[in-house]
Parts: C-alpha cells; structure tokens; sequence
C-alpha cells in the first residue's frame, strides 16, 4: 500500500504529459479493475445463491469480504468521473460539450455553441457528427443517473447481503435464506443490465467512436475470471497458514474449473469480438483493432490474448493439474497479470494513443491497489466466522467429495 | 480349476459397504455391475483413473493439425482464395477465418474418437455380445465379481467371506 502511496504521488508529481493524461488513465485501468473484482464477487455470491449451490455455501464469507471492497472501488471510480465532468482530465473525449453543436456563435473570448444556422454563427470545427448522435445517451443528466443507480444498486445489495448473512450466523432461518435466494435472483436481473452498460459508459466510450455489442460481456467474463484467480490464490494461501480447514482438495478443485471454465469464456467472447470485426472490415469498427494491431501496442495486445487464453487451457486442461498447487499457482499468478493488462489496453490506447509510457509509476500504482485490496479484504475477512454457522446447505458443502 | 464368484446386491450403498469389507480382508473384487456409476466405488476395489483425457486431447489435437493443414491446401496452396477480399493467400494472415472450422474440426474429432474408444474399450460397440453376467444389473441388481485367479485365498475360504456380507444372491461358476 505504502507503494501505491508513493506510486500516486510521484506518479502524479512526474507525470509530464497534458493535463496529467497518464496518470488518470492509469488510475481508470487501476479503479476499475479493482472495483470490477468486488463487483464480480457480489455477482458470483448472488448467482451462488439464486441457483442455490450447495458447494460454495463453504466460501461464502471469500466472497462476502471480496465485495466489502466495493464501496472504494466505486469511490475511486466516481472521482475519476467527477474529475472528468470537470474537465480535470481528457480520458472521455465525448465529455466535451462543444462536439454537440453543429455551429457556434464567437462574441470576442465567449463561444456559443448553438444547433441551427443563425445570424452571425459559423460553422463549429470541433463539431462531430458521431458523437452528436449519442448526444442523447451522453447527455450528463442521464450519464450521471446511470452512474449514480448502478452504484447505489450495487452497495445497497452487498450491504443487505453482507446484513442477512451475519443475522442468520446469529440465528438459524429458512426464511431469511429463501429472501437472500429471491433477493440475489432480482440482483441478477439488475447486474445483467448494468453490468453491459457501465462498461459501455466507463470503457468502451474512451474510443467514443467506435462500437461493440459485444463488450459487455467481455469486460463482464474478464472481472468474473478476475475474482476467480483471487480467490483461488486467498484461498490456496490462507489454507496453507491453516485457515478454512473444511475446504477440502474438491472445493479447490472446483474453484479451479471454474477460473479454467472462465478462462475460456473470456477466450471465446474476445476471439467473437475480433473475429466478427476482423472479417468484416467496416472502417468504423475496425478503428478499436487499428489501433492495437498496427502500433506499438502490438505485441502486448496479441501476448495478453495467448496468455490469458493458452496457458491456462494447456496448463489447466487436465484434472490432476487443477488440484496441484505447483500448476495452478504459477498459472493464476500470470493470468492475473494478463487480465490486468487487459484492462489497461481497453484503456490506453484511446487515452495515451501513441505517447504511453509504461514504467514504475504503473508498477507502483497496480501493487499499491493489489496492497489496499488485500488489507481490506483480509480485513473484512477477520470480522466474521470463516465459515457460516447457520448456512442450510453448510453440511452439503463440507461434504464435498468428487 | 479357478472360480468365479457373482455376488448380487439390492443397493449400491449395500455394495459398497460389502466391498470395503471384502477389501479390508485383502481380497481383491475384479469388477462391479451396475445400472448406473456408483460414486466412490472407484477407490475402493482399486479402479485406476481413466486415459480418456489423454485419449481426447490427442484426437482433438490431430482434429487442429488435420483441420489446418487442410484448409491451408485448399484455400492457399492448391487453389488460392479470395473471400471477402482478403486475399493475402498466407495461412498465417488468414488464420483469424480458420479459426472456427479447426475449432469445430477439433470438437468432432475429440468426440467421435472418444466415444468410438469408450465403446471399444467397453466391448460395447452395436453387435458385440454382452459380458455382464446377469441381465438384472441392467435394471435394478447390482454384482460384484471375484475370482480364485486374482486372490491368494481357496474357494472356500473365499466363498465364507463372501457369505458375510448381507448379499442378495450367490452364483458360482467354474471356468478353466
């Protein structure tokens, strides 16, 4: 943590590029990964729940103290916001209301934008025709409402989640399980939505021109493997300290098919959205893969897709590898990495362009948020029973055996 | 002359139970029958895990190879294409397009391959006789098997275990 302090300080202290580009953008690409991790545990507690899983019921607390983190990461991501409604920084090139207008009206230093050909007016170079047209989807009335509802949805959900469990730790009730069991089904239906939209609204309208349906799933499977590598390693850690003893060799087993299962559906959703772009070759589609393909970003980009794709299914594919540490450590350490750098090419490229500039400064920052991540969730972990006393489907999953 | 002992069970839990307490005594049961997979019966009369896997992975990696290596003669080699201009007439610039084709070339092969191998590996193909000894085990009965050829006990001997265990049915046979 004492890094990403320094990290952020310096980093901003140092940083001497316009309007300090490179340190906004790199604390997007840290905010939102992070965030996106607790957003994902909140998501996977509630799927684990809505299908009602019995073999999970023995983690619920990982993924209890995972989503504690969500109140920062959403702090961190709605200053990076805010900053950006203020014009602090140029990350959201659509966040500059002069795109909108087609002419403007110059009185001496002031400049009115306006709609229609009046008297006086001239034509407004910095009018954009695409981005016009989202006029309506990035007016900041409605941009801050869905901002202000996906996170106000979100807490409101961990908080009675995280209220619930501790109550039924206290006192046994079948009522309040099937009301947490309704309650993760409704969340469900909220994150379906709001977990494609706000990538749209904080990632993909960086490169505000360009497009992809498919996005939102992708940015979803990437924070859902995300949660799954970090649990795996908390939890490969912490039972080697000797906590959780009741997770036995299944559970992790079953933790490592799914990181494995995940790896895949990040894999395939990434290779659908290439593909589909690649063969169609619409100039206004392929801007997003121009713009990695044929500049520096190259390499990075075609290693974090190998990476994030091959070793795990090379290295994982068999069942004895998802059980031995020796496999599964080296391989959950590198996809992290991976799916962290893809992150930060969702956001760089349409932040820095051509100037980036990878040093310390993003070391830093990515281990100070790893340290802040870990505290807090170390700490949220310490403040209730590892294991849930009076979970109904307890026994089921302590008897996990396969 | 080596025997062949058939020991019917009613329950899968009855068989296993008697099955620990065969192999507590250091006998060794050959074989299980049953209507369905029995869960955790594999440790205990010794099943070693299956290479259908390995197996797999091996036929869907020839399906890859196969896949590539064909559309790398008919779209670039015998007779170049252009699709969808895109006629850069190298498989590695034109990899992206491949990609679904080896993949579900990859599938077929791995799931024919295996299920052609577990078939054979079973003696289950269409037409080949059936091995198991009783027709019951195909509906609700579950048999152990266990020879005089694999224990290092007599008949006997062996057939008084046996008859400790709360079984159904008892059938002996001789085979040379």
């Amino acid at each position: 943590m004492g890094i990403g302090v320094v990290a952020l300080i310096g980093g901003y202290l140092t940083d001497g590029t316009e309007h300090h580009q490179r340190w906004w953008a790199n604390l997007l690409v840290n905010g939102f990964f992070w965030f996106s991790i607790s957003l994902a545990a909140l998501f996977f507690y509630a799927l684990n729940y809505a299908v009602e899983a019995a073999w999970s019921a023995i983690l619920k607390r990982v993924w209890e103290a995972i989503f504690k983190f969500l109140p920062i990461g959403a702090g961190v991501m709605l200053f990076i916001l805010l900053a950006g409604q203020f014009h602090a920084h140029h990350l959201y090139h659509w966040m500059d209301s002069s795109l909108y207008h087609e002419y403007m009206v110059v009185e001496g230093e002031h400049v009115n934008y306006v709609d229609t050909m009046e008297a006086g007016a001239v034509a407004n170079p910095n009018y954009d025709h695409l981005i016009a047209h989202k006029g309506a989807y990035f007016a900041p009335a409605f941009y801050w409402f869905r901002t202000i509802a996906y996170i106000a949805t979100f807490l409101i959900f961990a908080t009675l989640f995280r209220r619930w469990s501790l109550q039924e730790d206290a006192q046994p009730s079948l009522d309040l399980h099937y009301k947490q069991f309704r309650r993760s089904a409704l969340f469900l239906v909220f994150f379906a939505v709001f977990s494609s939209t706000l990538s749209w609204d904080w990632l993909m309208s960086i490169d505000t021109h360009w497009f992809s349906t498919l996005y939102g799933w992708y940015v979803f499977s990437g924070m859902w493997v995300s949660l799954l590598i970090f649990a795996n390693v908390l939890l490969i850690w912490l039972r080697s300290k000797g906590y959780f003893a009741e997770v036995n060799e299944s559970h992790m087993h079953d933790i490592s098919k799914w990181m494995f299962a995940i790896s895949m559906l990040w894999s395939y959703l990434w290779v659908s959205q290439f593909l589909l772009i690649w063969y169609s070759n619409i100039p206004e589609e392929v801007t997003y893969y121009t713009q990695r393909f044929f500049t520096d970003y190259k390499w990075p980009f075609i290693i974090t897709f190998f990476v994030n794709f091959a070793v795990p299914f090379y290295m994982l594919v068999a069942r004895d590898a998802k059980r031995n540490v020796k496999f599964v450590l080296p391989v959950a350490f590198l996809i992290f990495v991976g799916h962290f750098a893809d992150v930060y090419l969702m956001v760089i490229p349409g932040t820095m362009f051509d100037h980036n500039v990878f040093g310390l400064f993003e070391v830093g920052l990515f281990l100070g948020f790893l340290g802040l991540f870990i505290n807090r969730v170390l700490t949220a972990l310490s403040k209730a029973p590892l294991i849930p006393v009076n979970h109904p489907m307890l026994q089921e999953s302590k008897d996990l055996h396969h | 002359m080596n025997k062949v002992f058939h020991v019917m069970y009613d329950d899968d839990d009855t068989l296993k139970g008697a099955a620990s307490q065969l192999v507590a005594k250091g006998i060794r049961v050959k074989d299980v029958f049953s209507p369905f997979p029995i869960h955790g019966i594999d440790p205990i009369i010794g099943v070693k895990r299956t290479r259908l896997a390995i197996a797999s992975f091996m036929y869907a990696t020839t399906g890859t190879t196969l896949a590539l290596l064909g559309m790398w003669y008919f779209m670039i080699s015998d007779w170049p294409m252009n699709i969808g201009g895109k006629p850069s007439f190298s498989l590695i610039e034109n990899l992206p397009a491949f990609i679904p084709v080896t993949f579900e070339f990859s599938v077929l092969c791995a799931a024919h391959g295996m299920a052609i191998t577990y078939l054979l590996r079973n003696g289950t193909l269409p037409g080949m006789p059936a091995t198991n000894p009783d027709p019951r085990t195909t509906d609700n009965m579950f048999v152990m098997e266990i020879t005089t050829e694999d224990n290092h006990l007599a008949a006997d001997e062996l057939e008084s275990f046996i008859k400790e265990t709360p079984l159904v049915e008892l059938s002996i046979k001789e085979y040379k």
